[in-house]
């Protein structure tokens, strides 16, 4: 290949897939490489799909998306070893023409999204690993080295879409490598059932779906969350966490899930499933301190190589497909104005970024890595505190309600002392301002 | 902490691969006692490919590896191993991701 595309994208995940079909639908010569058999074959997520960011993208993707449920309730639940204290929500006003999330299953999902990529007129060369930057004598990025032979090819832009382990980006120099700290690995399973007796079990109708969401006593005092999701015929089960923690406490991941799915308040929703699939995967948790320097001459990052995660509201595709999007829409205008894509140039998709939700949620939650990863009781000690305050009170053995509070009041206050509780709420408030 | 008997291998039976025989992508080098980054990733490693041998040593055997990359960055400031993505169309392939 000696020609010279207008743009490489890196990868085709969510936010691969976004900047190549935004690219290629304005009439870009662009070439897409995948190391995957397909695009979707190396990714792995939950997942849940945010309609919004989509739709910007493709308005009518629910005409043929590959979707399983639209999401009609959300379940919050803090676990003890026995119990589960939680809130839900569920509206009716979720089933509505258009829904706002969705669960899906990657692998069909962005095959489907890469098939949009390949029909815009965007070249997609899958099976082929990206291994290294070509810069030119300046070092402005001009094209990229691939695992195949005479495997070196050229473009004004390169956009490295190559999620969390963002190898091209770290090996160039132009980013910093991951610290275990600022990532958290999740494993997955994927659990298939039939499909009445999923919406019997989470008493839902035909196209709605449920998610669970978990913190608690079954990351053992490692700072991580669990989940459970409702696909069509399957549920996925996962949990995750810091990295740095699995380390220090020296857990076996699998025997982590192994422990969520054998808890009183999960086992009964996945018995008698059988089991397809087992994956792992690394989500960026750092926030917006380890998000690196997203543009230089001739290059951009977007979505998880970018750390674009927002790990309070578990949101990531979204950002993923959003940078995407706004990095394509950078390359397009300075298309249009005959401009070099060059780092004064670029400097527009970081605006641009700043103005969206991405920078912006990121932003105000930036303190929360730091204070649960130096307050590790939200995980261990509260848990168990709401789970005995729950038990106490609802059980009736005689013990007046006054007594019963003052037993709560003082089990809260001998885990935390009064300082203790309220500098931590002084923190959470503070991280979630 | 209790030890709940599971087979991580049960678990990868259930996957798909496309292994490059005779081309690991991983790799760990040369060392008589291991760091503790490289001994932690007999525990981390969610697929189980590392394991200590009997004079010590860590090993790995990357054929089940699912390609997360966590063993990539716990040794990142050790340098205990040689890490590289699978040559493209091998390693993983995600039936459902």
């Amino acid at each position: 290949m000696s020609e010279t595309f207008d743009a490489i994208v890196i990868g085709a995940g969510p936010s691969g897939n976004a900047c190549a079909y935004v690219m290629a639908k304005a009439g870009l010569n662009v070439l897409q490489i995948e190391r995957g058999e397909y695009s979707g074959s190396k990714n792995v997520q939950g997942a849940i799909l945010y309609a919004d960011a989509l739709e910007r993208i493709i308005p009518d993707f629910r005409e043929d998306a590959p979707l399983e449920r639209h999401i009609v309730e959300q379940r919050m639940w803090i676990l003890d070893d026995k119990a589960h204290v939680g809130g839900h929500y569920r509206s009716d006003a979720f089933n509505e023409e258009k829904p706002n999330r969705y669960t899906i299953i990657r692998a069909q999902f962005d095959k489907w999204f890469n098939r949009q990529v390949r029909e815009a007129g965007a070249l997609v060369v899958c099976e082929t690993t990206v291994t290294e930057l070509i810069k030119d004598a300046k070092g402005k990025v001009i094209g990229v080295r691939t695992d195949r032979d005479e495997g070196e090819v050229y473009a004004d832009v390169v956009v490295m879409a190559d999620g969390v382990n963002a190898l091209v980006a770290n090996r160039s120099g132009l980013k910093k490598e991951v610290t275990p700290e600022s990532v958290a690995l999740a494993v997955k399973e994927m659990h298939f059932l039939p499909q009445d007796v999923i919406e019997s079990r989470f008493n839902i109708g035909e196209e709605e779906g449920v998610v669970i969401e978990v913190a608690g006593s079954v990351t053992v005092g490692m700072v991580g969350t669990a989940f459970l999701y409702t696909n069509k015929e399957s549920i996925a089960v996962g949990i995750g966490c810091l990295v740095s923690d699995f380390t220090e406490a020296q857990v076996r991941p699998a025997f982590l899930l192994e422990k969520f799915k054998n808890h009183p308040s999960i086992k009964p929703l996945l018995a008698g499933s059988e089991v397809k699939e087992y994956a792992a995967h690394l989500i960026p948790e750092g926030g917006l301190n380890a998000v690196p320097q997203l543009f230089g001459d001739g290059w951009m990052i977007v979505g998880d190589a970018a750390q674009f995660v927002n790990a309070v509201h578990r949101e990531g595709s979204n950002m993923a497909m959003t940078s995407g999007r706004l990095a394509a829409e950078t390359v397009i205008e300075a298309k249009k104005a005959g401009k070099p894509m060059i780092a004064s140039v670029l400097s527009a998709y970081k605006k641009a970024l700043e103005d969206s939700f991405v920078i912006k949620d990121l932003h105000k939650y930036r303190r929360l890595p730091k204070v649960l990863h130096n307050n590790k009781h939200f995980f261990t000690d509260y848990p168990r505190l709401l789970s005995q305050a729950a038990e106490t009170m609802l059980r009736v053995d005689g013990e007046d309600k006054r007594s019963k509070e003052k037993k709560i009041t003082k089990s809260f206050r001998s885990t935390r002392r009064i300082g203790g509780l309220i500098g931590d709420m002084f923190n959470l408030a503070r991280a979630f301002r | 902490m209790q030890e709940i008997s599971i087979k991580v291998e049960e678990k990868l039976y259930q996957n798909r691969y496309m292994v490059d025989e005779g081309r690991p992508h991983i790799s760990v080098k040369p060392h008589t006692k291991p760091s503790d980054a490289l001994a932690a990733l007999v525990k981390v490693c969610p697929a189980g490919c590392y394991t200590r041998n009997e004079t010590g040593q860590v090993e790995i055997a990357p054929d089940g590896c699912l390609e997360c990359g966590t063993c990539r960055i716990v040794c990142a400031a050790t340098g205990d191993i040689e890490w590289n993505y699978p040559r493209g169309g091998y390693g993983i392939l995600f039936k459902f991701g």
